[in-house]
């Protein structure tokens, strides 16, 4: 399979801080690979590294097999990016921000483009509007039909939801989808959330610290059997001793904080919630979690797993 | 002091009366020569010397009329002149029939023997004090005059004659006067400062200025406009 | 690179704040000339007074090209905050909006970027002094009209011909667009090190102001160091108002009294830009974009 980023032993260091410590992973065509790790993870830092941003302390970066730092622009004329907020020029329209940039990255600008593409991110009824008295769901959405506009091959969103309203997360989840089906893009997308990238990612990496933990294929990883479900109840000392007496108490994870915490497959939770309305526990709350705390505390309790992944 | 100084002058010019000649009817014949134009145009070039005046060369117009009317007019342009000074001329020097006059001398001029006439306005409220006339007597002509004011400070005058000899008109004539100092306010020119040291010789040449006017044409007795003098 | 160079116009010029510079000019230009036109010959009597004991002044003192000199003596010192206000805004200004990250992954060289910035601070900084050209010179000309300007310099009086006045403005502005572009680039090199606008325009006013002032007065510790201030040479403009003399003292038309001063200037202050300028492709290139 072809490969559009081939990362190999990347390393950047900040005065004493290795934010990106020997990292390598490839992102294939077509892939929606995403990009997981909790904030101060070293994902924004790899993001700018792809972009030339910011300059590798050691490694190598590869895009559509050309080296990036001999290719830059000749590379970067086929990449489209939203890097963290989706800041435009606040002082002029939504119009004149996409026409400005799609003749940045170097292709013929003409009335159709643009309002194509503001049509594509829905803002054509507001193209002429500045940008000042745009909502964030609408910049976001700007910011996305910016990256787009000069038809880029590789696609780079990092943290596209941050800030947005469900609805605005469900939109841009959305365009994900469509890029990736219907336009055939690759697109590398980043996130502190598991439940947003677990949606649309195609392929998965995770890193802590600056270092990979797993890097796979997102069906894979996102084993269901692996389920995490969280537990709140009226009395969770006694819900905890009716549950270390039923069935269910191979399940049983160690706490953290008070709730009750279970693993099982994803078709059992309607079970388990069953067995607890029987077993008269009175639930406040009953969470499948999908955050990454979590998963990541699925993937390190089962080094198997880990290991799996990480060849 | 002022009074003291008056009082030598006058037993100065008392003393001198007495041995010297009077010249009122040299005066009087010279003053007749003058007399003779009644008004004039003339066109010349002006050039102001005075060492912290830097000004071009200019073309004026001069114009004259009896008894003492006079206006110098640069050509398209601003003139900088002494202050009364140059306004005086041998007309106006030598007005009216109110004045003394006594030979001091003979002295050279230019290569021409003169006669030094000293002059002493006798009204009161004339603004000379007191002045040296160099009189060509075969010409006629006064080549160089040495003034005193009250209020305009002391000048001299030199002449150079020509063309308009009969008319006693000047073909050039070298106006001297002495400047103050002159001083900038600091900071007010907001300039990278490059004052330059001075020499006491140069500080005292720095004092002395120059109008030299050099005439290319008179145009005399032809009627002129009380309105050129507004 | 036209095409970026334009790109950066456009932004410029669509801003509300690069207009403030040209409001400030014309309210500034506009009341002094009005100040001027109901009083000017008080004021020209007033700093004429020291000469005026001794001379008299018979013509149009106080005309369009004294009023212009007048005028630029007042401005040219407070232009260069103007001039910060925009140079110091290049790039600072698009890390504080966020778009820095954005233009940097277009497929354009930092160089080409950092160029068209500088080259579109420039162009505005050159528009900036046409406007005041065109205000305090060619305004100035039709409302007193014209005639020899007589103006005071430190040591002496200059008279230059009516006729000899026109292109000693030519390149009066020509020598101011040069400081104004040495202003701008401090400004564009100042801006290359901060996320935040605020921080590099108030930095390259308080550079210009603190040199200024060490420029102009005339303390000899002061004097020492002038020669190493770039602003030194900023007012260097007003040599070309003072003319040579022949050996009569009498204003050679066409001349320069110092003209190698006006060269020895012109080259400080370009070496000053290229040295800015320099400076700020050099950081600029390598730095990380953490915006």
């Amino acid at each position: 399979m072809q490969s559009v980023i081939k990362v190999s032993n990347l390393t950047k260091q900040f005065k004493g801080l290795t934010a990106v410590n020997d990292l390598s992973f490839t992102v294939n065509k077509g892939d929606v690979y995403g990009f997981l790790g909790q904030n101060g993870a070293g994902k924004s830092t790899t993001i700018r590294m792809l972009l030339t941003l910011i300059a590798p302390t050691s490694g190598n970066i590869e895009l559509f097999g050309m080296n990036l730092k001999k290719h830059r622009s000749e590379i970067l004329r086929q990449v489209g990016a939203v890097v963290e907020k989706p800041d435009v020029y606040k002082y002029l329209s939504a119009y004149e921000n996409v026409s400005l940039f799609a003749k940045l990255s170097g292709i013929t600008v003409t009335n159709k483009l643009v309002m194509d593409q503001l049509e594509m991110v829905g803002l054509a009824s507001r193209a002429k509007d500045i940008v000042k008295t745009f909502s964030q769901g609408m910049k976001q959405r700007l910011g996305i039909g910016i990256a787009l506009v000069h038809n880029p091959q590789l696609i780079i969103l990092d943290e596209p939801t941050n800030g947005l309203d469900p609805q605005g997360i469900a939109d841009i989840r959305n365009l994900i989808l469509r890029l990736s089906k219907d336009m055939g893009k690759t697109i590398v997308v980043s996130s502190h959330l598991l439940s947003e990238i677990e949606q649309v990612a195609s392929r998965l990496l995770i890193i802590d610290k600056g270092k990979k933990l797993v890097e796979g294929n997102a069906h894979e990883l996102f084993d269901p059997a692996q389920t995490i479900v969280e537990i709140e109840t009226t009395n969770n000392s006694l819900a905890l001793q009716q549950l270390q007496q039923s069935n269910w108490r191979n399940l049983l994870q160690p706490q953290r904080g008070q709730n009750i915490l279970l693993k099982l497959h994803r078709n059992d939770v309607p079970a388990l919630h069953r067995g607890l309305v029987e077993m008269n526990v009175e639930v406040i709350s009953f969470q499948p979690r999908h955050n990454l705390e979590d998963f990541f505390l699925q993937i390190t309790s089962n080094n198997q797993h880990v290991q799996a992944f990480t060849n | 002091m002022k009074y003291l100084f008056l009082v030598i002058v006058a037993l100065a010019s008392f003393q001198t009366a007495s041995f010297c000649q009077d010249m009122t009817a040299l005066v009087n014949k010279v003053k007749a020569k003058l007399d003779k134009v009644n008004d004039y145009v003339a066109e010349g070039n002006m050039k102001t010397d005075v060492i912290f005046i830097k000004a071009p060369v200019g073309r004026v117009k001069v114009y004259f009329k009896r008894p003492n009317r006079f206006k110098l007019k640069r050509d398209g342009g601003i003139s900088i002149l002494p202050k009364g000074g140059v306004t005086i001329n041998m007309t106006t020097l030598i007005e009216g029939d109110h004045f003394t006059a006594f030979a001091v001398g003979d002295a050279v001029v230019n290569g021409t023997k003169v006669k030094v006439v000293k002059l002493f306005p006798t009204t009161e409220n004339s603004d000379v004090v007191l002045s040296t006339l160099y009189i060509d007597e075969a010409n006629l002509l006064i080549l160089k005059a040495a003034t005193t004011t009250k209020e305009n400070g002391s000048f001299e005058i030199e002449m150079n004659y020509g063309k308009y000899m009969a008319y006693a008109l000047p073909d050039k004539v070298v106006f001297s006067f002495n400047t103050k100092d002159y001083k900038m306010p600091k900071g007010v020119a907001l300039e990278f400062d490059d004052e330059e040291k001075l020499t006491d010789a140069e500080r005292i040449k720095r004092k002395k200025g120059r109008v030299q006017i050099n005439y290319s044409s008179y145009t005399i007795n032809k009627g002129l406009d009380e309105a050129v003098f507004k | 690179m036209y095409k970026l160079l334009q790109i950066e116009l456009y932004k410029i010029f669509k801003r509300p704040r690069t207009y403030i510079s040209f409001l400030a000019i014309t309210a500034l230009v506009g009341v002094i000339q009005l100040g001027l036109v109901k009083n000017g010959d008080d004021y020209v009597n007033f700093v004429m007074g020291n000469v005026m004991q001794s001379f008299s002044f018979d013509g149009k003192l106080l005309n369009g090209y004294l009023v212009c000199y007048i005028l630029l003596q007042l401005l040219l010192v407070h232009v260069p905050l103007l001039i910060a206000l925009v140079a110091a805004d290049m790039i600072s200004g698009e890390a504080n909006m966020g778009t820095l990250r954005l233009m940097l992954t277009k497929p354009i060289s930092r160089t080409q970027f950092l160029m068209a910035k500088f080259l579109a601070s420039a162009i505005y900084t050159f528009m900036l002094l046409v406007w005041i050209a065109f205000l305090a010179l060619f305004v100035s000309m039709f409302l007193f009209g014209v005639d020899d300007m007589v103006i005071q310099k430190t040591n002496y009086l200059v008279q230059l011909p009516v006729d000899d006045v026109f292109w000693r403005y030519t390149g009066a502005f020509g020598f101011a667009l040069l400081s104004m572009l040495s202003v701008a680039a401090l400004g564009f090199f100042l801006s290359s090190f901060a996320e935040n606008s605020i921080g590099p325009i108030v930095a390259t006013m308080s550079v210009i102001i603190f040199f200024t002032i060490l420029s102009t007065m005339s303390i000899p510790l002061f004097q020492k160091i002038q020669p190493f201030l770039f602003t030194t040479y900023m007012v260097n403009w007003k040599e070309f108002f003072d003319p040579k003399v022949n050996a009569d003292n009498a204003v050679i038309v066409g001349s320069l009294h110092k003209p190698e001063r006006i060269i020895t200037s012109a080259i400080v202050l370009i070496f000053h830009i290229i040295g800015f300028v320099g400076a700020t492709m050099v950081i600029f290139k390598r730095k990380d974009i953490l915006s």
